[in-house]
C-alpha cells in the first residue's frame, strides 16, 4: 500500500529537487527569498532518498509535500520520518516540495495525507537509520548488531563509542541503500515523536508575522491584477469601456481573459483584468470599469425555485443505490409511519485568505507562488492555460490562510499565469472576499426526503432514502446530474442502521454554478438528513435518542453493502485493511454520551443532540448542549466529540481539527447559506454570508480521543464536519420542541 | 505628503489619501504579517495599532494616519515574545495561522486596557476578529493566560 522508496543519486537530490527550491531559483531567477524561507540545502551531504537530506553539520533537511493550510500536516510526516531516524527534531529543517511527481499524489484532500504517507515516511527514515548504523559499524569494524541509533548518534554499546548523523553523513552515502524488505521499524514503545507529537513547524512564524501565505508572494517587479468577471456563470463579454479604469493613478493597462467554456473544470473564469502598481490602485481601476455581459444559460438560477425542484425531485421514486428487503412492504406492515424532507443549501468555503497567486512567464515556462492544495494540479491547470507542458510549470507552495477544499481548485493561478505571458511581468492575482464568494466552486445544495415505518416496539423496519443534488462531476462533465459513487459513498449508501428493509435512491439535479468539495464533502448534508431522521423516528418511538440510535445500530458487525449497492467506495481503500466496524462507531457512540453527562443533562432550557457518523475512515460521535437564551437566541455552551481515527500520530493537532471541525459545522448549522437571483451570487462578505464568531461559536468542545493503535490510521481534517450540524438540530429540538429541517438555523430567526 | 511612524521608523507616503494604511504596510513597506481577510472591518485579520489602539487598517485611510504611531504585528515586540504572542505559543493557538496577527494585536490591545479581563471582556474584544480554523477556545485560554490569569493548558 505505501509508495516504494526509490533510491536517489546525489546530482538528483540536488539538481532534480532541490536546485528547483527556493535559493538556487532564487539567485537565477528571481529573489526567492521574499517568498519562501530561503532553505540552505546547497551543504546537504547526502540524501538517501527523495524525502530526506543530511548535512555534515548534522542539521536534517526533509521534504514535506502536504500543503499546510492548517492541519499541522506539514509537520507531522516529516516529524514521522524524523522518528524512524531516530532524529533530534530540533535539528531538523523542513522544505516544502515543489509540484512534481516523484512525490506521488500531493494533492492535499479527502483527508488521507497520514494513511497514504505513514508507512512510506516511516521506511523512508528507516532507510536512511539503516544507513547510518551501517556506516558506523564499518567504521569501528564492529558487528551491525552492537550498534544502534540514538537521538541524532550512533552508539557501539560495548565501548561507548558515538558518532553524530553529521560525522556519518558522507560515509553512510557510500553505502548500498538497503532493500525495504530488510528495513526495521521501530515498535510503537520506541516511538519518540509518534503518538506524542510536535508543535507545528510554522507556529513561532505565525505568531510574529512571519509566516508567508500566498497572499503574501511578492516579486520586485511584479504587477498587481483586479479581474471584474461575468457575474453569472458562462457570461461572456459583450462590451467594455476601460478609459475611466486607465484614468486611475497606478493603473497600467487592461487585459481581457477570454471566458471559460463548459465544462469549466478549474479553468480561469475569464474577465477584464486591470494591471497596476499597487493593489489599491487595481482596486480602483476595477471599480471604474464599464463592462457589459451577456447572461447566458445561467441566468434563470434563482434559488429557490431550484430548492422547490429539487424537493420535487426527491418527492418522486428515482434510481436505486443501494436496496435490501422491501421497503413498501415493510411500510405496509408498520404500525407508524413518518416522512420528512430536509434541505441544505449551497455553501462557500470562504477560507480566511481569499484565493492568491503570483506567477511569472518566462522563456516558455511559468513558475508560480501560491497557496495551493494541490502543486500537480496547478501545473496542469496552468499548463493548459498557457499552452505549455506541465513539467514546464514549477509551482511552489506558500503557506495556505485555510481551504477547506476551495484552493485544490487552481483557477485563481490560471489567471495570474495567463496575465503574465500577456504583460510580460511577473503579476499578482489577490481575491477579494466579494470574489471568494461569488466565484466559488459551491458546496453542493441538496433536497433530501425519509420515510420510515417503525413496528409497534418503535424499532425501524423500513427505512426509505432519496436525496437530489447537484454533483461534484458537474464541473467536470456539464452533463453530470446525479451523484457519482464517491458522493454516494459518504453517508448515503452506508448508512449503517439495522433496518431489514432499506432503499436509497439518488435523482438528478442540474448545475448552474461550479460546484466543489468543501470539508467532509457530501458527508455534510447526508449526516444531516439521516442523523435527523434517526432522531425523529427515537422521538416518535418514545426513546431516548442515545438509546434509540445505539439499538438502531443493531449488533457489532463489519458491513460491506454487497449485493445491495453497486459500489460502496470506502474512501478508496479495501474494506479488509479499513473496515466498516460497527462496534467502533457504537464505542466513539457510547463515549461521547458518557463524556458529556448526557443522561443527565436536560433542564427546561438547556438541551442535548445526538449524532454519530463514520467518514474518511474515522469515527465520530458529537453530543451538543444547547441553551436558548433570554432573547430567544441560541448558545452552544458545550460539544462533546468522540474520535476513533485509529493511532493517533499527532495528538495535539488531531485535538484541535475537532475543536475546529465543532466550530466549522457550528458555522454550517447557524449561518451558512449561498442564495442565487436571475444566476448571480447574492452575498459578498462576511456581513452576509457570516460564520461563526467567538462569541457565537460553542464556549467549549472537549475532544475525547480513543486510542486504537490496532488499527490503521484515518482521517482527521473533515471527519468532525459531519456530525455537528445535526447534533445541534437534535438539539434545538430537545429545547424548544421545535423539528427543524432546512440549514442553516439562521433562517428560523432563533441565531 | 502624509508622515507616520512604523514600527518606531519613520515613514513617508505621496498618493490617493484614501488607499487604505493596510496597503500601505502590505505593498509599500512589504510588511506582510497583517492579512487582508474582508476589507470590510469585519474580520480583523488586517487589526494594527495606531497610536496603540487596536484599528482595522483595511478601513483606515491613508489620510487618518498622519502623525500617528503604527505598530503591526512585526514591531509587537522585538523577539516574538510579548506576553499574548508567548501565551499563543504555548497554547498552539494557531491551526492555519491566517487570522492570528489581527488576533494577537487586537489581544495584545485589550490587555493594554484590560489587563486581566473577564471572559465578556474577552468575547467583547475577540468576536470582531474572525478565525474560520475556529480556535477561539484557545484563544480565550491564550488571553487568559498572558494576563496571568491562569497557568497552564486544561486538557
Ligand atoms: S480585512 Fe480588515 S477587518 Fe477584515
Ligand atoms: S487559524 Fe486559520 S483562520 Fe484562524
Amino acid at each position: 500500500m505505501s509508495n516504494r522508496i526509490q533510491p536517489a543519486s546525489r546530482r538528483d537530490f540536488l539538481t532534480g529537487l532541490f536546485s528547483a527550491g527556493a535559493l538556487i531559483l532564487g539567485a537565477r531567477l528571481v529573489p526567492a527569498e521574499q517568498i519562501t524561507a530561503a532553505s540552505d540545502v546547497k551543504d546537504a551531504t547526502w540524501n538517501p532518498n527523495i524525502w530526506i537530506g543530511i548535512n555534515s553539520d548534522g542539521s536534517v533537511l526533509i521534504v514535506t509535500h502536504r500543503a499546510e493550510m492548517g492541519t499541522g500536516i506539514r509537520t507531522t510526516l516529516p516529524m514521522i520520518l524524523a522518528d524512524e531516524l531516530e532524529a533530534d527534531w530540533a535539528r531538523v529543517r523542513l522544505q516544502q516540495a515543489i509540484g512534481s511527481d516523484k512525490y506521488g499524489s500531493e494533492d492535499t484532500d479527502g483527508s488521507c495525507s497520514i494513511r497514504d504517507f505513514y508507512d512510506t515516511m516511516r521506511e523512508a527514515g528507516a532507510t536512511a537509520r539503516a544507513m547510518l548504523v551501517n556506516a558506523a559499524a564499518a567504521q569501528w569494524n564492529v558487528p551491525l548488531d552492537e550498534c544502534g541509533a540514538h537521538n541524532h548518534e550512533v552508539l557501539h554499546k560495548k565501548s561507548g563509542r558515538k558518532l553524530g548523523y553529521g560525522e556519518l553523513a558522507a560515509a553512510a552515502a557510500k553505502q548500498p541503500m538497503p532493500h525495504n524488505s530488510t528495513i526495521q521499524l521501530k515498535k510503537p514503545s520506541e516511538f519518540r515523536y509518534i503518538g506524542k507529537g510536535v508543535p507545528s513547524y510554522d507556529l513561532k512564524d505565525m505568531c510574529t508575522g512571519r509566516a508567508v501565505y500566498g497572499f503574501d508572494a511578492h516579486l520586485p517587479d511584479m504587477v498587481y491584477a483586479a479581474i471584474e468577471r461575468a457575474p453569472v456563470l458562462g457570461g461572456t463579454l459583450k462590451s467594455f469601456d476601460d478609459a475611466q479604469a486607465k484614468s486611475v493613478k497606478g493603473v497600467q493597462q487592461t487585459v481581457v481573459i477570454e471566458s471559460a467554456k463548459p465544462p469549466y473544470g478549474f479553468q480561469a473564469l475569464g474577465g477584464i483584468a486591470v494591471i497596476a502598481d499597487n493593489t489599491w490602485a487595481a482596486s480602483q481601476g476595477r471599480k471604474k470599469l464599464k463592462v457589459e455581459w451577456e447572461s447566458g444559460a445561467n441566468a434563470i438560477f434563482q434559488t429557490d425555485t431550484y430548492k422547490r425542484d429539487l424537493i420535487q425531485t426527491a418527492q418522486k421514486p428515482q434510481k436505486v443505490v443501494r436496496k435490501a428487503g422491501d421497503v413498501e412492504q415493510g411500510l405496509k406492515g408498520a404500525a407508524k409511519v413518518l416522512e420528512a424532507t430536509y434541505y441544505t443549501p449551497l455553501l462557500a468555503h470562504a477560507p480566511m485568505e481569499p484565493p492568491a497567486a503570483l506567477a511569472i512567464w518566462r522563456d516558455g515556462k511559468v513558475e508560480a507562488w501560491t497557496a495551493t492544495q494541490s502543486p500537480q494540479d496547478v501545473q496542469k491547470t496552468v499548463a493548459q492555460a498557457v499552452g505549455i507542458k506541465p513539467e514546464d510549470v514549477i509551482c511552489h507552495v506558500t503557506l495556505l490562510g485555510g481551504a477547506f477544499g476551495r484552493k485544490s481548485k487552481p483557477d485563481y493561478v490560471a489567471e495570474a499565469a495567463i496575465l503574465s505571458k500577456k504583460v510580460g511581468k511577473p503579476v499578482k492575482i489577490a481575491w477579494t472576499r466579494e470574489e471568494d464568494i461569488r466565484f466559488d466552486f459551491y458546496h453542493s445544495t441538496s433536497a433530501m426526503y425519509f420515510k420510515a415505518g417503525l413496528d409497534a416496539s418503535g424499532k425501524p423496519v423500513s427505512w426509505l432514502q432519496r436525496s437530489v443534488f447537484p454533483p461534484i462531476g458537474s464541473t467536470f462533465d456539464g452533463k453530470s446530474e446525479y451523484g457519482d459513487d464517491g458522493e454516494m459513498s459518504m453517508g448515503w449508501i452506508d448508512v449503517p442502521f439495522d433496518v431489514p428493509n432499506f432503499r436509497a435512491e439518488n435523482g438528478p439535479a442540474k448545475a448552474h454554478v461550479r460546484i466543489g468539495w468543501l470539508r467532509s464533502v457530501a458527508n455534510v448534508y447526508h449526516a444531516f438528513g439521516v442523523q435527523c431522521f434517526i432522531d425523529e423516528l427515537a422521538h416518535a418511538a418514545g426513546k431516548d435518542p442515545v438509546e434509540y440510535w445505539l439499538e438502531s445500530l443493531g449488533p457489532a458487525r463489519k458491513l460491506d453493502f454487497k449485493g445491495q449497492a453497486e459500489k460502496f467506495a470506502n474512501y478508496g481503500k479495501p474494506l479488509n485493511e479499513y473496515p466498516y466496524d460497527t462496534a467502533r462507531l457504537r464505542r466513539v457512540a457510547e463515549v461521547a454520551a458518557e463524556r458529556s453527562g448526557w443522561a443527565n443533562k436536560r433542564t427546561a432550557k438547556r438541551a442535548v443532540g445526538f449524532a454519530a457518523h463514520r467518514s474518511f475512515l474515522s469515527y465520530v460521535a458529537a453530543v451538543v448542549e444547547v441553551d436558548i437564551d433570554s432573547g430567544g437566541k441560541v448558545r452552544i455552551p458545550r460539544v462533546d466529540i468522540a474520535v476513533d481515527c485509529g493511532p493517533v500520530i499527532n495528538p495535539d493537532r488531531v485535538k484541535a481539527q475537532f475543536e475546529g471541525a465543532s466550530v466549522f459545522g457550528t458555522s454550517v448549522a447557524l449561518f451558512g447559506e449561498i442564495t442565487a437571483s436571475d444566476g448571480r451570487i447574492d452575498q459578498g462578505n462576511f456581513n452576509n454570508y457570516p460564520v461563526a464568531r467567538l462569541n457565537e461559536a460553542p464556549l467549549e468542545t472537549h475532544v475525547h480521543l480513543i486510542a486504537n493503535d490496532d488499527a490503521l490510521p484515518t482521517g482527521t481534517g473533515e471527519p468532525g464536519v459531519p456530525p455537528m450540524s445535526p447534533a445541534i438540530y437534535n438539539a434545538v429540538f430537545a429545547a424548544t420542541g421545535k423539528r427543524f429541517r432546512e440549514l442553516p438555523l439562521r433562517k428560523q430567526k432563533l441565531v | 505628503m502624509i508622515q507616520l511612524k512604523v514600527n518606531g521608523a519613520a515613514k513617508q507616503y505621496e498618493g490617493d489619501g484614501e488607499m487604505p494604511l493596510l496597503w500601505f504596510i502590505r505593498d509599500h513597506l512589504q510588511l506582510t504579517g497583517s492579512k487582508f481577510g474582508c476589507g470590510m472591518g469585519l474580520c480583523g485579520a488586517c487589526t494594527v495599532h495606531v497610536n496603540g489602539e487596536a484599528v482595522r487598517s483595511c478601513l483606515t485611510p491613508m489620510s487618518a494616519v498622519g502623525g500617528k504611531e503604527v505598530t503591526t504585528i512585526e514591531g509587537l515586540s522585538a523577539h516574538g515574545d510579548h506576553p499574548v504572542q508567548k501565551a499563543w505559543e504555548h497554547v498552539q493557538v494557531p491551526q492555519c495561522g491566517y487570522c492570528q496577527s489581527g488576533q494577537i494585536m487586537q489581544a495584545a490591545a485589550l490587555l493594554k486596557q484590560k489587563p486581566k479581563p473577564t471572559d465578556r471582556d474577552i468575547e467583547a474584544a475577540m468576536s470582531g476578529n474572525i478565525c474560520r480554523c475556529g480556535t477561539y477556545q484557545r484563544i480565550r485560554e491564550a488571553v487568559k493566560i498572558a494576563s496571568g490569569q491562569k497557568r497552564t493548558v486544561t486538557a
